[in-house]
């Protein structure tokens, strides 16, 4: 009874003070916060104490002394943790950006797919839907590293395409590109690509002036294949292969030499991770398209235009709108995912620095903080970048 | 600490939901804040002269211990559960010698990048997973070795067709595969690099993925501790298509750890470890144990507990040491029964006694 009496007493008192009464339960909530963090930082420290374990990020530069597999950068055991903690970083990124680029155009085909009047492509599309999407991603993974990739021959009996490339169980062979003068071509491409621009814009203010239309398109093309062609004649750029090579190493081992080798842990990773989301995509494409309202599309056809150019000018850049909030998701989901990576030991960031790394050091607190904070940095650049996107294509209220 | 965080968690919530109804219970909400700071504070310290972790072992009625996924010969489960091993017959020991009952044990597989967290953070008591002891796992990362259950050698194991027979043989362009987190990670490269060779390491968590696929050809040579090549190879598909070369490129001293800041929980498993040596080295085995009370020996007497007051030191009765070799065995039968008799190292090589030839020695036990 007294408390109750306590309690309506200070809702009273409460009552009279408007102010105070709008404020206390935000700074009750910031007070709550500050607490479970601080109880938890306390605890860590505590308990590291405890058992003599010191907090610090001394040790990335330290010596790895680990070797890593495969790296984008120079890299062997005599660098340091940091410089190991890039090359597993470099690696996912490598893998998300692949990922992303397969999912993409997988995704635009077969959402268009699941539209299309003929029943075949569109059922096959819905049915390719249904499959990948409603498998668990870590299986598809297995599947493709465990079961596919490792039924592949050993480099002996290697599977040969046109004795330029091998498939094996240790990877894809491919030649490798030598350039010579490729700074030539590099920029008469560069140069091709400005030219194609200004074509554009001046195709566009041209149109809007006068009305006049220019082939913005053929000229284009023509600047895509006349400069770098002139580059290259000019430039004296060169180009040869290198091509893998089988060599005997011993009795039964033999190995590829030369040329590019792929490693069947970067195909799985890559093929499971764009087939997968390539689903999600598709449904957004689709979702994008048929959210164009059809009135849209009857109204650009009375005015004259062709079914291309309704597509292009009408249709894709309503739809576009409709489509890029939820891909940025898919390709953020798909940055995270490829941390599955650990499973099938391909050399991602968290294999190698939360795996190898962490292992060696002990450092577990400081390098899972590490590799928290890297992939929210990476998912919030990738939003960042699909937010301007997003709002470059939004409609501009003139 | 777990409970004080789960009571927080729910006073949380509730508060929230209260503040949001109405105000009137913000007195007590404060109150069981300010109530939780004091039992935070008062949580963490452990490491005073009673042992935390025998006191917690004794409440929960088993040893928290931490195994690997499966070792034939060191920590490897049969079909219904039971766990066998060297690695195995430790965790028994101090489940012997603390609850009086070497089947009082949970364990706990984890792999080799899990370990070490597991035991700092708690989940487990005592590691015993053929863990190599070196300088800064002893002493950067909060760990504590107590001593050596196995003496082994980092080696290399390739298909008998290439035609390999020595590490002299190998060209770069080879792939290794490796267990991650592991000393022989860092091993292999200080190895390949010595010859100039390069190499491609291929690192998975789980030691069957390593052995599944160097199985597969997806490496030319598989690389471990001598011992775990010995095991893994009895679990391939075509065992005698395999050898082990001879060459060993480190030292791998096995060993069970624990955890920093309790010393007496440290002393505990350091000595069922060393009851298990001694009684071998003086001949007491499960068999004789109980009938060696009567020996004429007194280090044999004080061995099996009828002489001096050695288990009071930590807490415990006198006759642990005696439970051990009763329910465990000494080493020589740990031995035999887990790694000779399966076949997977029939010679104990430096696992024999010191008086034997071997570099097996232990402190006295008195």
């Amino acid at each position: 009874m007294k408390i109750k009496n306590l309690a309506s007493g200070i809702g009273d008192f409460l009552d009279d003070r408007p102010r105070l009464k709008r404020y206390l339960p935000q700074a009750l909530t910031l007070f709550f916060i500050v607490f479970v963090l601080g109880y938890f930082t306390f605890n860590a420290q505590v308990n590291m104490g405890n058992r003599g374990i010191v907090f610090g990020f001394g040790f990335l530069q330290q010596e790895a002394s680990f070797d890593i597999q495969f790296s984008l950068i120079d890299y062997d055991g005599s660098y340091s943790y940091g410089r190991a903690y890039l090359v597993g970083l470099l690696n996912t990124i490598l893998v998300s950006v692949v990922g992303i680029f397969f999912a993409t155009i997988l995704g635009v085909i077969i959402g268009i797919s699941r539209l299309s009047p003929n029943y075949l492509i569109s059922k096959f599309a819905e049915i390719y839907v249904e499959i990948f999407r409603n498998i668990p991603l870590l299986l598809q993974i297995f599947f493709w590293y465990f079961a596919a990739l490792r039924a592949l021959p050993l480099p002996k009996e290697a599977i040969n395409f046109f004795d330029i490339s091998y498939l094996t169980v240790k990877g894809w062979f491919i030649p490798k590109f030598i350039w010579t003068n490729f700074s030539f071509l590099l920029s008469s491409i560069l140069l091709a690509i400005v030219g194609i621009f200004l074509t554009y814009n001046y195709a566009k203010r041209k149109q809007e002036a006068t009305g006049q239309r220019i082939p913005a398109f053929f000229i284009s093309l023509g600047l895509l294949i006349a400069l770098p062609f002139l580059g290259v004649f000019l430039g004296n750029v060169g180009l040869s292969f290198e091509y893998p090579t089988l060599i005997q190493q011993t009795t039964t081992i033999y190995n590829f030499k030369g040329g590019v080798g792929i490693i069947p842990e970067l195909i799985a990773l890559a093929l499971a991770l764009s087939l997968y989301t390539a689903t999600f995509i598709a449904e957004c494409v689709r979702a994008g398209i048929m959210g164009v309202g059809k009135g849209q599309k009857e109204a650009a056809a009375s005015i004259g235009l062709t079914p291309g150019q309704t597509l292009r000018l009408v249709v894709m850049p309503q739809a576009l709108r409709i489509i890029i909030p939820p891909t940025t998701n898919q390709y953020l989901n798909l940055t995270k995912n490829s941390s599955l990576a650990a499973a099938i030991a391909y050399p991602d960031l968290v294999l190698v620095f939360a795996g190898t790394a962490m292992m060696q050091t002990g450092r577990a607190i400081e390098i899972v903080s590490i590799t928290m904070l890297t992939y929210l940095t990476l998912s919030i650049l990738i939003s960042m970048f699909m937010n301007w996107y997003n709002k470059k294509i939004a409609i501009k209220e003139k | 600490m777990k409970v004080t965080f789960k009571v927080l968690l729910t006073i949380k919530n509730e508060g929230i939901i209260i503040m949001i109804k109405s105000l009137k219970s913000l007195i007590l909400v404060i109150g069981a804040s300010l109530l939780l700071v004091a039992c935070g504070q008062q949580g963490g310290g452990a490491g005073s002269k009673k042992s935390k972790t025998l006191q917690n072992t004794k409440k929960a009625g088993f040893v928290k211990c931490g195994v690997s996924q499966g070792l034939p010969g060191f920590s490897n489960a049969d079909a219904s559960g039971n766990w066998t091993g060297v690695d195995v017959d430790v965790c028994r020991a101090v489940a012997a010698a603390t609850l009086g009952d070497a089947n009082k044990v949970k364990y706990f597989p984890l792999s080799a990048k899990e370990r070490f967290t597991a035991l700092t953070s708690g989940e487990i008591d005592v590691l015993s997973r053929n863990t190599t002891w070196t300088l800064s796992r002893d002493a950067d990362i909060g760990l504590t070795f107590v001593g050596v259950n196995f003496y082994d050698g980092q080696g290399f194991m390739v298909r008998k067709d290439s035609g390999i027979t020595s590490t002299s043989q190998f060209k770069s362009g080879m792939s290794a595969c490796v267990n991650i987190g592991t000393t022989t990670e860092l091993n292999m490269r200080d190895f390949f690099n010595s010859k100039g060779i390069k190499y491609e390491p291929v690192v998975f968590e789980k030691a069957d993925e390593v052995v599944a696929a160097y199985d597969s050809g997806r490496c030319d040579t598989y690389t471990t501790d001598k011992s775990g090549l010995a095991a893994q190879r009895t679990k391939m598909k075509d065992p005698d298509a395999h050898i082990v070369l001879p060459e060993t490129i480190s030292k791998e001293p096995l060993g069970p750890v624990v955890r920093q800041g309790d010393s007496v929980w440290e002393d505990i498993v350091r000595w069922s470890l060393n009851v298990m040596i001694e009684a071998e080295e003086y001949g007491v085995n499960s068999g004789n144990a109980d009938s060696m009370k009567d020996s004429e020996n007194p280090a044999i007497k004080r061995l099996v507990g009828a002489e001096g007051e050695l288990g009071a030191a930590f807490g415990l009765d006198n006759e642990w040491s005696l439970r051990i070799i009763k329910q465990v065995g000494n080493y020589g039968e740990s031995y035999k029964r887990n790694i000779a008799d399966t076949g997977i190292l029939p010679s104990r090589g430096p696992n024999e006694l010191w008086t034997k030839g071997g570099i097996l020695y232990v402190p006295p036990a008195r």
